[in-house]
């Protein structure tokens, strides 16, 4: 296990090389250091933490989050549960919480970074997920195009 | 914190036993550096710089963007010259930005830069550079570091006493090196005639206020002399711009010995503020030319030339009030305007002094008419009148003056190598300096505004000579950072250049910064090529063009199989990079392309050119390396000999068509 942590960390300094020093200002060190004790996996780390969701679909949202999904994740995520560079969205609904779902596509470099199911996806992906900037509306609408596309009516 | 000093301990360590060596070398060559400058010049790995520093490329034609203290360099902008590396030039949409009335220009000379000013202040927007060769001006925009607007100059030659601009970026300027007969003229005549029908012009380029759009509002059509070097006066002198001539003797040939006749040449002063009453008064001449105006817009990553067709003459030897020429000592360089407006320093190539002018002094004198005579028409005011004062023994060959906002100049001096701090007031030498070697442009931060930030002075050297390790008979270019700071100037650091470096500004980082953007908005993409998502991906044949939508993400293209394009097509590549992150750029390179590569930052289009030349398979791939799975993101075109009938496919992930149906 100790080995593991060690290559993924080597993994994790390999690919991200140069970028998270890039992306903070001098002096900002340390500043997203949280106490890892009360870290809630299932929540994972962001803005969301609570996301109310109704029984049934909302189709507005869905459609919403669908045009989203075209432009900025199909290039890398089937609606199958067949992997391309990432996941097959197939069931991804009820493998994670709305909200640890809405934290990753929003909250991306310090999931990866710290989330341990995040973690786990990169070791079978090898390729960080792009932060591909979404709104806080649009991550809600995709949520909702996923619960969609795994039989939510 | 311990190591810090350490590394602080075996830096000045270093530093005693590389001066030990340098001592050996010949004389002058690092004796002028103390232990402390690599402590001053240290900026920490993942540290930030403390001030940007634009530096003009010369005959590279581009702009590189250094930090300081460090000396690191940051960026190299292309604006004049085109670059394969990122493809500004080759790629479709950024071609135009480099058209002229001459057609396509691939390469000019870049001196001169001037950061955008609001109430004479940096405010950080934009930066300015001038072409010499082919006269034009450009405005780069620094949220993106992009060239956003080329203007073309007609009636010009040798755009060199440019692109200043006024206090309120209201204009930049841009005045003829070589005077030249006006374009609607014929210009079929003996090169001996240069008194009669060469004429010397100043372009004053209008800035929009909101988005720096520029467009020629007038010209000023002046005696024909070379106009060298200029600044825009600024407060009280807010309204006036004044310009530097040398070969006031109006010689044709052999410059080196005819231009150098005269004891005194002239700084023209120019009121601009008179000649916007006359425009408005409606005595411009509006005259038939031909010069290309080209803006780059972000929203459709597409640049677009157009040929304007007419320029405002303002004849200055008809509108006297305009121009008065100021005698100023042997062929004069540098005009500079200290932060106050009062004092103009003319710095005069050949001279061993350094006259100091009055703005006070010179409005008095036109108020009195207190002219030594006139030159072809225009009213010369006599030298006395004019001058506040001159330094005297400052050096030899005095170029160019820049201000610390403390009451003192530092003054260039070309021939005797040096750097020297002078008190504008009391017009005495403070300290001096050597360069190694052969001074001639300098930059403090905001050196040229009303609010320097004089912490360092830059030096951009003409000769490297010993400083580098040699590299053949071409040398680095270098520039060399003084700490002035104190009251004795000291040099902390050597950094090496392109091009060969002239005008430069610098200004505190945090004016640029946190205006810079990290990648363009895929929504906002408005290129008519764009494919926004893979799901828009598609191939297209009109006649033998074809146009390939393609995507590009971590990594992997769509489409990355293409078949049925034939020989003679020409096949134009649209990448869009889907990517919505910082520092995520994606290359596209074709085998065999005779032009460039394309680099694509997030967010963007760009098209890329390629005519299939013959039958074969040809591979693209992604030249930026992207992820871990980088070396992956590649693919195949195919290309069939004219009217075979290999029908038009398009994939990725899809192995089509079934292998089968192409076996022999």
């Amino acid at each position: 296990m100790k080995l593991n942590l060690f290559i993924l960390s080597m993994v994790f300094f390999l690919i991200s090389c140069g970028y998270s020093s890039a992306d903070k200002a001098p002096g900002t060190d340390g500043a997203n250091t949280k106490d890892i004790s009360s870290y809630d996996p299932n929540r994972g780390l962001g803005k969301f933490s609570k996301i109310e969701v109704s029984p049934n679909l909302d189709d507005a949202k869905a459609t919403a989050g669908e045009k989203v999904y075209g432009v900025k994740c199909s290039s890398c995520h089937k609606l199958t549960g067949e992997k391309l560079v990432g996941p097959g969205w197939k069931g991804v609904t009820s493998r994670h919480a709305p909200e640890w779902i809405m934290n990753f596509v929003t909250n991306t470099d310090e999931m990866i970074n710290k989330d341990p199911k995040a973690q786990a996806l990169l070791e079978i992906c090898l390729v960080r997920m792009p932060n591909q900037n979404l709104s806080d509306d649009d991550a809600r609408n995709i949520y909702e195009f996923m619960r969609k596309n795994d039989g939510v009516k | 914190m311990k190591k810090l000093k350490l590394n602080y301990v075996l830096l000045s360590l270093s530093m005693i036993v590389i001066l030990g060596m340098i001592a050996c070398k010949p004389k002058n060559a690092g004796n002028a550096v103390s232990a402390d400058a690599a402590e001053k010049a240290y900026v920490a790995p993942g540290h930030y710089d403390e001030f940007y520093n634009f530096v003009s490329g010369g005959f590279s034609g581009q702009m590189s963007v250094y930090g300081l203290p460090s000396g690191r360099l940051l960026r190299v902008v292309p604006i004049f010259s085109n670059d394969p590396e990122s493809g500004y030039g080759y790629s479709e949409e950024t071609k135009p930005m480099l058209n002229t009335s001459h057609g396509f220009i691939p390469w000019d000379d870049q001196h001169h830069l001037d950061l955008s000013q609001t109430n004479g202040e940096i405010d950080g927007r934009w930066v300015f550079a001038n072409a010499n060769n082919t006269p034009r001006v450009a405005r780069v925009d620094l949220r993106t570091f992009h060239t956003a607007e080329i203007i073309e100059l007609p009636n010009s030659s040798g755009n060199h006493s440019s692109p200043f601009i006024t206090e309120n970026t209201e204009y930049v300027v841009a005045g003829t090196r070589f005077s030249v007969p006006p374009d609607n003229v014929n210009g079929d005549v003996p090169i001996n005639t240069y008194k009669q029908n060469f004429k010397g012009t100043i372009s004053f380029i209008r800035v929009a206020k909101e988005d720096g759009k520029m467009d020629i509002a007038f010209q000023l059509q002046c005696p024909p002399v070379d106009f060298d070097l200029s600044h825009a006066g600024k407060g009280k002198s807010h309204g006036w711009f004044f310009f530097s001539c040398y070969n006031t003797e109006q010689a044709n040939t052999l410059l080196e010995v005819n231009a150098s006749q005269r004891d005194k040449d002239f700084i023209m002063a120019v009121n601009w503020k008179k000649a916007e009453e006359y425009i408005k008064a409606g005595k411009g001449k509006k005259v038939p030319v031909k010069y290309a105006h080209n803006v780059y817009n972000e929203s459709t990553h597409t640049a677009t030339s157009e040929i304007k067709n007419e320029v405002l003459v303002l004849d200055t030897k008809e509108l006297k009030d305009i121009c008065y020429f100021i005698p100023c000592p042997k062929s004069p360089h540098g005009c500079d305007v200290d932060p106050t407006g009062e004092y103009i320093v003319g710095s005069g190539k050949l001279a061993a002094l350094i006259p100091v002018f009055s703005f006070d002094k010179i409005q008095a004198a036109i108020a009195k008419k207190d002219f030594a005579g006139d030159y072809e028409g225009i009213p010369v005011i006599k030298y006395e009148s004019a001058l506040y004062g001159e330094v005297q023994k400052p050096g030899l060959g005095p170029l160019h003056t820049e201000f610390d906002g403390k009451g003192n100049a530092i003054t260039s001096f070309f021939v005797s190598s040096e750097i020297v701090k002078w008190n504008i007031k009391d017009l005495k030498v403070i300290d001096r300096q050597p360069t190694f070697y052969s001074v001639g442009h300098l930059c403090i931060p905001g050196g040229d505004t009303k609010k320097p930030n004089a912490k360092y002075v830059i030096a951009y050297n003409k000769i490297t000579k010993d400083r580098y390790l040699p590299t053949g008979p071409e040398l680095a270019q270098s520039a060399q950072l003084y700490d002035i700071s104190g009251d004795k100037m000291q040099l902390i650091l050597d950094f090496p250049t392109i091009g060969e470096p002239h005008y430069a500004q610098a200004v505190a980082a945090d004016v640029i910064k946190n205006n810079s953007i990290k990648f363009y908005k895929i929504e906002e993409n408005k290129n008519a090529f764009v494919a926004k998502g893979e799901s828009e991906a598609k191939v297209v044949r009109t006649g033998n063009k074809v146009d390939i939508y393609m995507t590009s993400i971590r990594s992997h293209f769509v489409p990355d199989n293409i078949e049925g394009i034939k020989v003679g097509d020409e096949v134009f590549f649209h990448v869009t990079n889907l990517e919505q992150d910082w520092d995520i750029p994606h290359g596209f390179a074709i085998k065999g392309a005779p032009n460039g590569e394309l680099l694509i930052m997030p967010g963007e289009t760009q098209t890329l050119k390629w005519v299939a030349e013959k039958s074969g398979i040809f591979p693209f791939y992604c030249t930026d390396f992207c992820s871990a799975l980088h070396q992956e993101m590649q693919g195949y075109i195919r290309v069939s000999p004219q009217g075979s009938n290999v029908p038009l496919l398009f994939s990725t992930g899809k192995n089509l068509p079934k292998s089968d149906s192409t076996k022999k």
